[in-house]
């Protein structure tokens, strides 16, 4: 069974295939695609409006599809890379190993943010900004000056303790597990660990810095560790809901699968 | 959804306030900088948009950046020779209804800037499309900080 495992437990094999893999989407243009299809759902999810992406029930089993993509485009570059994940919550600090020059680089520099060391760092020339939202072309961080403390434990397990999966208006307002873990309301998640590491992470376009993946995943993980604790609470909203993607609807892009059937994480990988 | 008038708008006072009150560390960040370009920018856009009342425009300088903002219908007005095509082209094409009279135009040295409002009346914009801001005003200032000099360039959705 592929495995998914914490990034802090990759061995140096693990990180090199992973970092390798990535680069070579990059070069071959496959990797923009999905900054590019991100981009367009951050703009089109809206709180009175269609969303489907972001803002809505659908943004944990839109994301576990995205990055279910995204992997299988890292495997057929290397079929043993799995997407490991961030657990933000333990690895807070910028001298994680997450940050080491052999995995995602380091902190942007002073002035201008820009990543001076590791696979992505613009001397390497192999990580250009394609799909951007302004005219610098490096990859930027600012690692815990949008804010200043990534979400502790406790507050995760505060979250995990939601029993209602979503709630109306099916958006930015509502109460429940999944607005309360997008960040939206409550002690902020998943928004806040975008707003931490700064850089294109704040935008629309947070792809492009190859975080994005290792924090969408430990997000997906809670989500299978949500469903552990809460057995008995199914996806909302069940049908016949404006706008928004109910759990036999397909979701945009890809307009052949449901919710439903990103369910059940355990068809696809498992969690370590 | 009706829209406010601009009266409204104006009488909107406590949720002024109160939105003023949780604005001000960032609305009001490197106030020495800002230069209002006129007489009436500097304290009309900084009525927050609490609840749905459409926040004013508003057009100064911030850190030598010219940020300007108005309501996407308003006809005529300050910025009347501009229209916002150009931000409506970055929306799903041809989008219209409810969002109609909604949306604000942002603008960053004549570029467009992405912004949108959330349910309780907050707004974020696509360069910092994570966390909330109480007016499109408090948003184009964090984008020019952010943005540190850079321009604005179209957004590419694929």
């Amino acid at each position: 069974m592929a495995v998914r495992k914490n990034q802090a437990d990759l061995t140096a094999t693990e990180k090199r295939n992973f970092v390798d893999a990535v680069l070579e989407l990059k070069r071959s243009g496959r990797y923009d695609e999905f900054i590019s299809t991100h981009n367009a759902f951050i703009i089109g999810d809206t709180d009175d409006g269609e969303r489907t992406g972001h803002r809505s029930p659908s943004f944990l089993p839109w994301h576990r599809r995205f990055l279910l993509q995204f992997e299988q485009a890292l495997q057929s570059i290397t079929p043993s890379v799995m997407l490991p994940y961030w657990d933000w919550t333990a690895d807070r600090t910028p001298s994680s190993s997450l940050w080491a020059d052999d995995f995602l680089g380091g902190d942007g520099r002073s002035g201008d943010g820009r990543v001076t060391s590791g696979p992505f760092a613009f001397g390497s020339g192999k990580w250009p900004m394609n799909i951007r939202v302004d005219g610098r072309t490096f990859l930027r961080r600012s690692l815990g000056t949008g804010v200043r403390e990534l979400p502790t434990r406790a507050e995760v397990d505060r979250v995990l303790a939601m029993s209602v999966y979503d709630a109306a208006p099916w958006n930015s307002s509502s109460d429940g597990f999944r607005n309360n873990i997008e960040g939206w309301r409550g002690p902020n998640l998943h928004n806040r660990v975008h707003v931490w590491v700064g850089g294109q992470m704040t935008t629309g376009a947070s792809p492009n810095d190859p975080v994005f993946w290792l924090h969408h995943c430990f997000i997906d993980k809670l989500w299978a560790d949500w469903q552990r604790m809460h057995p008995k609470s199914g996806y909302l909203p069940t049908g016949d809901t404006p706008d928004v993607v109910d759990l036999h609807d397909t979701m945009k892009p890809w307009n052949d699968v449901t919710p439903a059937d990103m369910l059940d994480h355990t068809k696809f990988y498992t969690y370590v | 959804m009706s829209r406010p008038t601009r009266r409204q708008v104006l009488h909107g006072s406590a949720a002024a306030l109160a939105g003023a009150a949780l604005a001000a560390p960032v609305a009001f960040a490197d106030t020495a900088a800002a230069h209002p370009a006129d007489g009436h920018g500097q304290a009309a856009g900084d009525e927050p948009s609490g609840g749905h009342e459409m926040p004013m425009p508003f057009d100064e300088m911030y850190q030598g950046r010219h940020i300007e903002g108005w309501p996407a219908d308003e006809e005529g007005g300050q910025n009347g020779g501009h229209h916002s095509s150009g931000s409506h082209a970055e929306h799903r094409a041809g989008q219209a209804g409810p969002h109609d009279g909604m949306d604000f135009v942002v603008r960053i040295d004549n570029n467009d800037l992405h912004v949108m409002r959330n349910a309780d009346g907050s707004w974020i914009s696509l360069v910092n499309h994570y966390e909330t801001f109480t007016t499109p005003r408090a948003l184009a200032r964090a984008a020019v900080r952010e943005l540190q000099g850079a321009d604005l360039v179209p957004v590419v959705t694929g």
